[in-house]
């Protein structure tokens, strides 16, 4: 079975993020690393590929840097990546970033399409049905448990009250959370392999998609802060000043 | 007027908190349609409309998994009714409804939106970032603009509005694009629903122990409190998935959030930071939750909390 796992170069989530004067878009550092929100997906593809000695495809779409956070995915065993990186992309919307993933995606044999259910930098959260519906493929979403047979996939689905067991027919897309599966570190061998592993380039124009730039940061502002109260060390007695503020706010 | 079109979810029978919550929000913004995802018992209906809707359109899916077949009703009905505004929860069936439908209509959405305003034609959007330190305020010059509303952002109040005109939406044929829910599993809870209590105790890692957090559990019994968790231990396998407070698990606003052994990473606090009051335990004098914190305790929540417990057992 053939995979297509979409990852994305994210910033490192240790270090602040800052945003660029006018646009207010995320500035990207050569150096970025791979969302650990995708490391679920690609270990999940690869154990599906595995099963079957399919192939796992990487899909990602953003600045390409030093490719250090794609090396990270390939090192964990993927095969090969699809880099999408164009200036005119800067700025691009959940919508754009949809249009172009499918767009690679689509000239790909695949079974399954799977995703992280969202992203720590852009959390929109809806890219993965958009790349659904562009692909006219069913979207299984949040999946918390993956298991694929002759041309079929079922998962668990979240919900609020637990969950459900849903299937489609394949070719598939499915978003995963966080605990899926347990994600594998690189070994050594798995880091050195990925040097040589293939990426290709892609642009624009390579997929025919333009961007829509259709949304804009008007401006950015500061929250209200939250003023930090007391704070007190434990001698052993802490406890009283909890019962004592929850009486004060007539809670007991 | 704007036409405001608010995605409608049932649960148990009737409207989910979440979605009264955007339609009270919506009312405020122009005429609002309900797009209502369920059976909808007449009792159901007239809570959307006390919420603000006077129109309903009805749609039923039956087994089949929402998202598909109603972007593609929804499609053609916008192309009918011209609205000038979408709103969802952010919730899971709403999501996936909103980006199939986007794709579907070719315009953006504006996901995890705190406030929504129409002015001049164009929708203005207020989105915390950097973990609710800042606010971005965002435009799209696309119509109808599709945004998604992070829950807790209104406040659900009945107006006392009519029962609404209800119409069913059919829905068409999706073929390959259909998945079939099989099953449907409800995880047993106990005590007061995390969303809605007026106190909330949260544990995480710096419980230690998966068996630890039986001292949550415990504390908030005498409070009545419902339980929460971070997405760490939630992860390590410690508590189910329901309990999780943050960017990606539940938005709570009680009277007070008790955080333990919780270090207040910007995803745990954009869930919890409009508590009216925070009472934070942490042995880390550093820990970020005491800066939000109203009561911010350095100590181990081994001694702590059984203290606390002691004590608010015996009142
Ligand atoms: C895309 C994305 C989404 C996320 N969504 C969420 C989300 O929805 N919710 C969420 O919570 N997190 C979320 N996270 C994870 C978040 O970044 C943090 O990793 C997580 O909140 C940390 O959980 P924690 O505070 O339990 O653990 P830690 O950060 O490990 O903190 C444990 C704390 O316990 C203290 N401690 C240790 N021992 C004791 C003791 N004996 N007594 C008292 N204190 C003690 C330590 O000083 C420390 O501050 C998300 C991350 C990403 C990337
Ligand atoms: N630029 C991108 N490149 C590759 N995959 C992406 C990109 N943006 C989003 N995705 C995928 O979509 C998921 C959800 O992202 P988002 O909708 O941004 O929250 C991510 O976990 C990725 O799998």
């Amino acid at each position: 079975m053939n995979v297509v796992v979409c990852v994305k170069q994210i910033p490192d989530p240790a270090t602040p993020y800052k945003l660029e004067e006018g646009t207010s878009w995320l500035i990207r550092p050569e150096d970025q690393v791979l969302d650990d929100t995708d490391r679920y997906g690609v270990e999940m593809g690869l154990q599906l590929a595995q099963e079957s000695e399919g192939t796992v495809t990487l899909v990602s779409m953003g600045p390409t840097g030093n490719a250090q956070g794609i090396r990270q995915a390939l090192a964990m065993g993927a095969d090969r990546a699809i880099m999408i990186e164009d200036d005119g992309l800067r700025g691009s919307d959940a919508l754009t970033t949809a249009r172009v993933l499918a767009a690679a995606i689509s000239s790909e044999a695949f079974d399954l399409v799977i995703t992280g259910t969202e992203s720590t930098d852009g959390y929109s959260g809806v890219v993965p049905q958009m790349i659904a519906e562009l692909l006219g493929a069913p979207a299984l979403t949040y999946a918390t448990k993956v298991e694929v047979g002759d041309g079929v996939v079922t998962i668990h689905r979240q919900t609020a009250a637990g969950y459900d067991v849903v299937t489609s027919s394949t070719p598939a897309v499915v978003s995963v959370t966080a605990g899926v599966v347990e994600p594998r570190y690189p070994t050594f061998k798995g880091i050195m392999d990925a040097k040589k592993k293939p990426i290709e380039n892609k642009t624009m124009s390579d997929l025919g998609v333009e961007n829509r730039l259709a949304q804009e940061v008007a401006k950015i502002t500061n929250a209200p802060e939250r003023e930090a109260g007391r704070r007190i060390e434990d001698e052993g007695d802490a406890h009283t000043e909890i019962v004592a503020l929850l009486e004060d706010r007539k809670v007991i | 007027m704007a036409t405001v079109w608010v995605f409608v979810e049932e649960t148990e029978g009737v409207p989910t908190p979440l979605s009264l919550e955007v339609l009270t929000g919506a009312r405020k913004l122009g005429d609002v349609t309900a797009l209502y995802l369920g059976s909808g018992s007449q009792e159901a209906m007239a809570t959307v409309g006390e919420h603000g809707a006077t129109k309903v359109l009805q749609m039923e899916t039956g087994d089949r998994l929402p998202a598909g077949p109603v972007a593609a009703a929804l499609a053609n009905k916008a192309g009918e009714d011209s609205p000038d505004l979408i709103l969802f929860g952010q919730n899971y069936t709403d999501r996936d409804v909103a980006g199939r439908l986007s794709a579907r209509l070719g315009v953006g959405v504006l996901s995890n939106a705190s406030a929504v305003r129409l002015v001049d034609g164009r929708v203005e959007t207020d989105h915390e970032i950097f973990g609710g330190n800042q606010i971005a305020t965002a435009t799209c010059a696309e119509s109808p603009f599709i945004v998604v509303v992070r829950p807790k952002s209104f406040t659900a109040e009945p107006m006392g509005g009519a029962a609404p005109t209800v119409e069913t939406l059919d829905l068409p044929d999706t073929g390959s694009s259909e998945a079939t829910v099989l099953e449907s599993h409800v995880e047993e809870r106990e005590g007061p629903q995390l969303g809605e209590a007026s106190i909330v105790i949260s544990g995480g890692r710096g419980l230690g122990s998966a068996e630890a957090y039986e001292l949550i559990e415990r504390a908030a019994k005498p409070l009545g409190a419902a339980t929460g968790a971070t997405r760490a231990i939630v992860d390590a396998g410690w508590v189910p998935y329901a309990k999780q407070v943050g960017q990606t698990g539940k938005t709570v606003k009680p009277d007070i959030y008790i955080a333990a052994g919780i270090s207040g990473a910007m995803q745990h606090l954009v869930g919890m930071k409009d508590a009216g009051t925070i009472i934070a335990i942490n042995k880390d004098p550093d820990a970020p939750i005491f800066s939000v914190a109203d009561l911010g305790i350095v100590g181990d929540v081994h001694k702590v909390l059984p203290k606390l417990i002691e004590a608010l057992e015996s009142r």
